[in-house]
């Protein structure tokens, strides 16, 4: 199973729907409630970060027997030093993006948490890669 | 226990999403990090917290929490209060501070 989900740069009120849609498929193809809640919370976490931090983005979803395959990529502007945006605590938020609770530097971490696999690949002016990928049969 | 008997017990105000009001409630969560929310609350816990808009109730959704109960007389914005309607998740409010209502809460849980 293949989707595809748009990010608007920006656009908070939207921001966890390709997650909530991801998690009623996962539901209908039965898969574990531990496993969902893993994936869920590692694709709301990457979804909130291209809303947050990028120009705009896509998602795009591979679901097979063994695993679920998330693909985050967006147009830019790209992280200039990966290993310091992994710390946590780190944050680039902006102050009114920090005031509605998000920008603790907490997203990776959570992403990492819960991801078998977790790669991020960016170019500064081109953009950013994330890629994550949980087994459905643990 | 029931959202309806901490609503009860606890005099709290209730916003939007009575349709979750019989949602059970396992445990409480405060925070105002959706991060943190988002890492570590578990399913069925009542997340006290001042943060009004949308993006709590799609962290509640997620989370499959039992209610949310809003701080200091802060009300939702009306986006938030859709949202809690639709998914039939509870928003309540109270005039007291996040330490009180936790251990009010805490306790009326642990009983």
């Amino acid at each position: 199973m293949h989707f595809e989900y748009n990010i608007i740069s920006g656009d908070f009120s939207n921001a966890g729907s390709a997650s909530s849609q991801i998690k009623k498929v996962l539901k209908q193809l039965n898969v574990e409630t531990v496993t969902i809640k893993r994936i869920v919370v590692a694709l709301y976490e990457a979804e909130v970060n291209v809303v947050a931090h990028s120009f705009g983005g896509t998602i795009f979803v591979d679901i097979n027997t063994e695993e679920i395959l998330l693909r985050l990529k967006d147009t830019g502007p790209g992280i200039p030093d990966i290993k310091l945006a992994m710390q946590e605590g780190f944050s680039t938020a902006s102050p009114q993006v920090r005031e509605m609770g998000f920008g603790a530097g907490m997203g990776l971490a959570n992403i990492k948490k819960n991801a078998d696999k977790l790669e991020i690949k960016s170019e500064v002016g081109v953009g950013t890669e994330v890629t994550i990928m949980v087994k459905l049969n643990e | 226990m029931k959202v309806e008997e901490i609503v009860k017990a606890l005099d709290l105000k209730i916003f939007s999403g009575e349709k979750g009001l019989s949602n059970e409630i396992t445990n409480g969560y405060s925070s105002d990090l959706l991060s943190d929310v988002m890492g570590s609350a578990e399913a069925g816990c009542v997340w006290i917290t001042l943060q009004t808009h949308k993006n709590v109730l799609a962290i509640a959704s997620l989370k499959e929490l039992a209610a949310i109960i809003l701080v200091k007389g802060y009300k939702p914005e009306d986006d938030m209060a859709a949202q809690s309607n639709e998914e039939n998740i509870p928003v309540l409010g109270t005039d007291k501070q996040a330490f009180e209502i936790s251990a009010e809460l805490f306790n009326l849980i642990k009983k």
